[in-house]
């Protein structure tokens, strides 16, 4: 019952969080709002008893996405582009609700929320469950997963992640290295030419 | 016991997210952002207790962590001489 209560008011936080992320002009405000929305997520995973998924969020949404984007923000403009609002579209709104409501629609087919029955519980997961503590010899369930049975797909991602990484370094990093050695002068004249 | 804790908690929260809502400076919002993040972790502590002796301690020490670590990078990365010395929304009184 409390539960309940939890998840509800988490979600209406979220909604909140939100609103308030699309009505806001300065993106700095956006980038703090998305941090407290990554918590809120991260919070309503972990009272839907999934810890791992909780974990994961908060390591990547509240903390690397965000620096992320604060770095993203130090070389670019911090104000959105002044774009007049126009009124009295009524196709895009048509367009949302329908695909809004398509969505709820297919809801309806998924099973319930902790079905033991579920196919997602009923195929692998038993295996996963019985085996993996002694055949793997990891208490947890997911690491045994994402590192043993899934050892090569984890190792490509490792390999995709840091191929990208080291493109973007090698791309930005000597922009970022020369604007630095120049000093506070040339810092300026690029925000000013970020802003034109 | 640990329910009404729970309920607290939440009222706390929704009074920090009002105050990163309205802003109006910059700081402001930094610390609504950083008192949200310690609420999440006493949130999650709580959770701990109602679900009935979870493992989720560690995980809330590392969210205290990472609350620690995007401050930082927050006050790190925002540069407040670029326009108006950090009062973002306060230009219209």
């Amino acid at each position: 019952m409390i539960e309940h209560l939890l998840v509800v008011v988490l979600l209406a936080f979220l909604a909140a969080t939100a609103i308030a992320v699309i009505r806001l002009s300065n993106l700095y405000a956006a980038v703090m709002l998305f941090g407290i929305y990554s918590l809120l997520s991260a919070s309503l995973f972990l009272v839907m008893d999934a810890p791992d998924v909780a974990f994961t969020e908060a390591a990547v949404g509240a903390g690397i996405a965000t620096v992320l984007m604060l770095t993203t923000l130090s070389l670019a403009s911090d104000r959105e582009n002044e774009k007049p609002l126009r009124r009295g579209q009524p196709l895009k709104l048509v367009v949302v609700a329908v695909t809004g409501l398509a969505l709820a629609w297919g809801t309806l087919d998924l099973p319930g929320y902790g079905d033991p029955d579920a196919p997602a519980h009923s195929h692998v997961a038993p295996r996963y469950i019985e085996d993996s503590p002694r055949a793997i010899g990891i208490d947890n369930m997911v690491t045994s997963i994402l590192a043993s049975y899934r050892g090569f797909d984890t190792l490509g991602e490792v390999a995709v992640i840091f191929t990208a990484g080291l493109g973007v370094m090698l791309l930005l990093g000597r922009t970022i290295s020369s604007g630095s050695r120049s000093k506070s002068g040339g810092r300026k004249h690029g925000g000013s030419k970020s802003g034109d | 016991m640990l329910a009404a804790t729970a309920v607290a908690i939440l009222v706390i929260m929704a009074l920090a997210l009002a105050r990163a809502f309205a802003g109006p400076t910059i700081y402001d919002r930094v610390l609504a952002v950083n008192m949200f993040g310690s609420k999440t972790v006493l949130f999650i502590c709580v959770i701990n207790g109602l679900s009935g002796g979870g493992n989720y301690l560690d995980i809330a020490l590392v969210y205290a962590l990472i609350n620690y670590i995007g401050v930082i990078a927050m006050l790190k990365f925002y540069r407040p001489d670029r326009d108006g010395a950090g009062c973002d929304s306060r230009a219209t009184p």
